[in-house]
């Protein structure tokens, strides 16, 4: 691995079957970073996906050089794993399917000088963020599940279930430790947790544009396990 | 302490001073109408919570941005960045 520098970005992207979509994400973050003159590297955790994902990771590691795409195998937590290996001060979590675009990060980047916040979260709640693709029902329980974690948690946060945010580094190991849950609501523990301990939250509006290939399931299941994981970070929190 | 503490501590607050007031012994009413409105108060503030969670979530619901524009953009990207990683030797 390159040795870090001031102000290195790692993006931890854990996959699962997206080998259509990592080399799209691996080439819009390459030209982001490299238009704003922003160092980086790319971490590319991979659960094990039977798809190919593997091989294409390796073929982006052998095109854009190793010290600027890392691929690990999955051991245990990826984003533990992943954090392990990263050697930048700040470090971008996001999804690898394309919902969410790279071009933001500057502005992650530009918010968090501004204020010097320990954590910058991406809300498509607020300002000119917001969905693509999604019809009056699934925004319907979007709108009425963020409601009733405004009212039960208060976070000061628009936006608890949204997964594209930066972090200092030590702040993210610091969280990654005291968190427990998974899905939606480790996402929603990171920032309750993040507030706790006193850390500061700042937020960019986003467009989260929703799968481009492959399906979104937003079944029965997802809305218990979100229903329990918010009652549980209700009365542990 | 948690959330649910505070909701329980704040409810008790607020349950025990209703509860004096409202469900005083005969001597130690408080007037007329004020025990009037004082009796169904819980009742009143449970609808108008109700009729604020209905009226938020309804208008963040028709003001969510639709970003049409950020899909466009993305759907170019996606066919440059395809060409390019072919140029670049990417077997996809």
């Amino acid at each position: 691995m390159a040795a870090p520098g001031p102000g290195r970005l790692s993006v931890l992207l854990p996959t699962y079957n997206e080998r259509d979509n990592l080399p799209l994400v691996v080439w819009l973050l390459a030209r982001t970073f490299s238009d704003s003159g922003i160092d980086f590297e790319i971490i590319v955790i991979d659960d094990g996906s039977p798809d190919g994902t593997q091989e294409v990771a390796q073929q982006l590691e052998k095109i854009y050089g190793s010290d600027k795409i890392l691929f690990l195998f999955p051991s245990g937590t990826a984003y533990i794993h992943g954090m392990k290996y990263a050697t930048g001060d700040f470090i971008v979590i996001m999804d690898a399917d394309l919902s969410h675009h790279p071009k933001f990060i500057p502005e992650f980047i530009r918010k968090q000088k501004e204020g010097n916040f320990d954590i910058v979260s991406g809300t498509r709640y607020k300002g000119n963020g917001g969905v693509y693709g999604w019809d009056l029902k699934r925004k319907l329980i979007s709108r009425g599940a963020n409601f009733l974690t405004q009212v039960l948690l208060r976070p000061g946060a628009s936006d608890l279930t949204g997964s594209f945010r930066l972090y200092r580094k030590e702040v993210l190991e610091k969280l990654m430790e005291k968190c427990v849950s998974k899905g939606y609501v480790f996402q929603m523990e990171m920032i309750v947790r993040a507030r706790q301990l006193g850390f500061t939250v700042g937020e960019v509006p986003i467009s989260f544009v929703d799968r481009v290939y492959g399906e979104s399931k937003l079944g029965g299941n997802e809305i218990v396990s979100f229903l329990k994981g918010l009652l549980t970070l209700f009365a542990t929190t | 302490m948690t959330k649910l503490a505070q909701w329980l501590c704040g409810l008790a607050l607020l349950g025990s001073a209703w509860a004096a007031l409202a469900l005083a012994p005969p001597g130690l009413q408080p007037p007329g109408p004020l025990r009037q409105a004082l009796l169904p108060l819980p009742v009143y503030l449970l609808v108008a919570f109700g009729c604020y969670s209905l009226a938020t979530v309804g208008y963040r619901l028709a003001t969510f941005n639709d970003c049409e524009e950020a899909a466009v953009e993305l759907q170019e990207h996606i066919r440059a960045a395809r060409a390019d990683l072919r140029r670049r030797g990417l077997r996809l």
